[in-house]
């Protein structure tokens, strides 16, 4: 065989096993490293170079947190609505859904941790960015009344870019709805566990993500009401470091714990339990 | 755009006050003139955008929660802080009487002059504020007093200590607790109403909005900035956002609109709280007919069919 022939046969070879390999790859969008996809999942979606949290998709999260075979979902089909009739936004909608396979950001789902059986809403940021739609808002309180009617814990995986500007004063209006579906849960005594994961701001942290009776966050994601950038264009000054990340607010005493990933579970079980025990089964 | 009309208006406006001023009488076919070319002047008044409504729902002229307390309310009593931490000038509020009765009123204030809006953070609150201004309703709710609000701000206040200071938690106790009171609650959006700022005072069981008003999900510049990135593109952004008192009415979150005086509430302001106080105590008396648990009620379902 030529030698040019040879190369040319040997780099063919190496195209097919690198197209083969290639979408199994992963970079990290903070060190930029790439590690085989099987290998983020198994790692929680945390890099296992520089420990950088990436976000968790609804999945693999409740995935995670539930005993096998226990996640039920609910109200999967409700649609995004589009009450301003906004140019382009329900074919972007269309797009976000073609892309995760979800019709709305937030999941609602009952399931069990360790057998104790729970609410769970978790909000994907692969979809318009968690930000707060009327479906967001919907889906959020039917899971407060959901755990409310079934006297169930409720734990909210929170994620937001704030609200979907879209759906204009819609979208505003769900920090109320929200609001009143979380104080009424709490007066009938029900427990919220509010979760707060990368990045939570705007109309969500404004509303049932800071309304929890324990408040738990994931390292290093932002927290705040307004967007950092929108706060040094305001203000003209340079943010502090660390600022409005989980431990920063943990310092300022608006978190119970930071929870490593690896650790969720056994902590939410263990919050679980607490409450369980402390009302003796009368809610739990 | 509606600037260039009011400010010839204006003109004309001043030039007859000279005239008046020089002992000309009313009758003065000067003057006769001079009033025919204002209402000319004013004719594209008629037909406002929603750009032209945020311009007005803005003016520094406009009568803010002062003048309504000063015009509609007596027996004033102000409550100043949060009694935690500090006092915010940006939200003003207390007891006093509407129409002989005890209420606790809230608002954002905002002042008529520069050094006022300074003073006054231009309206934006911080945590303190909004923990002022639930003080002042659980109290409220407490002593059995209707509460009133005054909404007119173009945020809560974007800043380091506001966020240190828990800005998200103080707006979603403000909701959630307001959402729980047994006393009639009405809210008057005034001016401009944007973001988790102005329904920080705004779960009410009656909404109101000034003709002029607007109440958007945040400013349209910042509407224009988030979605294009590109602040300047703000008219169009007016128009999209649906964010005027009649937008709102259809959206079924405001139940009324007030009217204003052709050019706004500042250019007849007597007018202006006539009608306000009408409005006012049309949708109070019905409140006070109901019984706390229904008043509570009717609030929680309000905002529970909001989708
Ligand atoms: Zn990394």
């Amino acid at each position: 065989m030529m030698k040019e022939e040879r190369e040319r046969s040997i780099r063919s070879v190496f195209k097919t096993v690198t197209e083969r390999i290639a979408p199994d790859y992963v970079n990290c969008k903070a060190c930029g490293r790439r590690a085989i996809r099987s290998v983020w999942k198994k790692n929680l979606n945390v890099c296992p170079f520089c420990g950088y949290y990436m976000p968790m998709t609804a999945d693999l999260r409740l995935n995670t947190l539930f005993d096998p075979g226990s996640r039920e979902d609910f109200n999967k089909d409700l649609e995004v609505r589009d009450p301003l009739n906004f140019p382009g936004y329900a074919e972007k909608a269309k797009r976000a859904e073609k892309k995760t396979g979800l019709k709305e950001s937030a999941v609602t789902s009952y399931g069990r941790i360790n057998g104790i059986k729970v609410v769970a809403v978790v909000l994907d940021t692969r979809f318009f960015m968690g930000s707060m739609s009327s479906i967001v808002g919907e889906k959020v309180t039917r899971a407060v009344e959901a755990a409310d009617r079934e006297r169930l814990p409720l734990i909210i995986f929170a994620a937001s870019g704030g609200a979907r500007m879209q759906e204009g004063i819609h979208s505003l209006m769900q920090m109320a709805k929200t609001s009143s579906a979380v104080q009424e849960f709490s007066e009938h005594g029900g427990l919220y566990i509010s979760y707060l994961t990368h990045p939570t701001t705007g109309g969500v942290t404004a509303s049932f993500a800071t309304l929890g009776d324990i408040t738990l966050a994931e390292p290093g994601a932002l927290i705040g009401f307004a967007g950092p950038r929108v706060i040094e264009q305001t203000i003209g000054v340079k943010l502090p470091k660390g600022f409005q990340r989980a431990e920063y607010l943990s310092k300022h005493g608006f978190v119970d714990k930071i929870v490593k990933r690896p650790d969720m579970k056994q902590t939410l079980y263990n919050l679980l339990k607490l409450h369980l025990d402390s009302m003796q089964g009368d809610r739990l | 755009m509606i600037r260039e009309s009011l400010m010839e208006a204006d003109r004309i406006g001043s030039r007859m006050q000279q005239l008046r001023a020089e002992g000309v009488p009313e009758e003065d076919q000067r003057m006769l003139d001079l009033s025919m070319e204002k209402a000319k002047a004013l004719r594209p008044l008629n037909k406002l955008t929603a750009e032209d409504k945020v311009f007005l729902a803005r003016k520094i002229e406009r009568p803010h929660i002062d003048d309504y307390i000063g015009a509609l309310f007596t027996d004033f009593f102000e409550q100043k802080g949060d009694h935690l931490y500090d006092d915010d000038p940006a939200i003003y509020g207390g007891i006093a009487r509407f129409h002989g009765i005890p209420v606790s009123i809230v608002g954002h204030r905002k002042g008529h002059t520069a050094e006022e809006n300074v003073a006054y953070n231009f309206g934006m609150a911080k945590p303190e504020g909004y923990r002022k201004a639930l003080r002042i309703m659980d109290q409220a709710e407490k002593f059995r007093r209707p509460i009133i609000t005054f909404i007119d701000t173009p945020g809560a206040f974007p800043g380091i200590d506001a966020e240190e200071h828990g800005q998200g938690e103080a707006i979603a106790r403000n909701m959630a607790r307001m959402s729980s009171y047994h006393v009639p609650i009405i809210s008057v959006v005034t001016g401009e109403g944007s973001s988790g700022g102005a329904l920080a005072i705004g779960v009410c069981n009656r909404l109101l909005m000034l003709e002029y008003a607007v109440y958007s999900v945040l400013s349209p510049e910042g509407f224009a900035s988030i979605l294009w990135k590109d602040s300047s593109r703000h008219g169009e952004a007016c128009d999209i956002m649906k964010l005027t008192a009649d937008d709102i009415k259809e959206a079924g979150v405001a139940d009324e609109v007030i009217p204003e005086p052709l050019g706004g509430g500042q250019e007849n302001p007597r007018r202006l709280y006539g009608s306000m106080d009408m409005a006012i105590e049309k949708a109070l008396s019905v409140l006070m007919s109901m019984t706390p648990e229904e008043l509570l009620r009717d609030r929680r379902r309000k905002f529970r069919g909001m989708l």
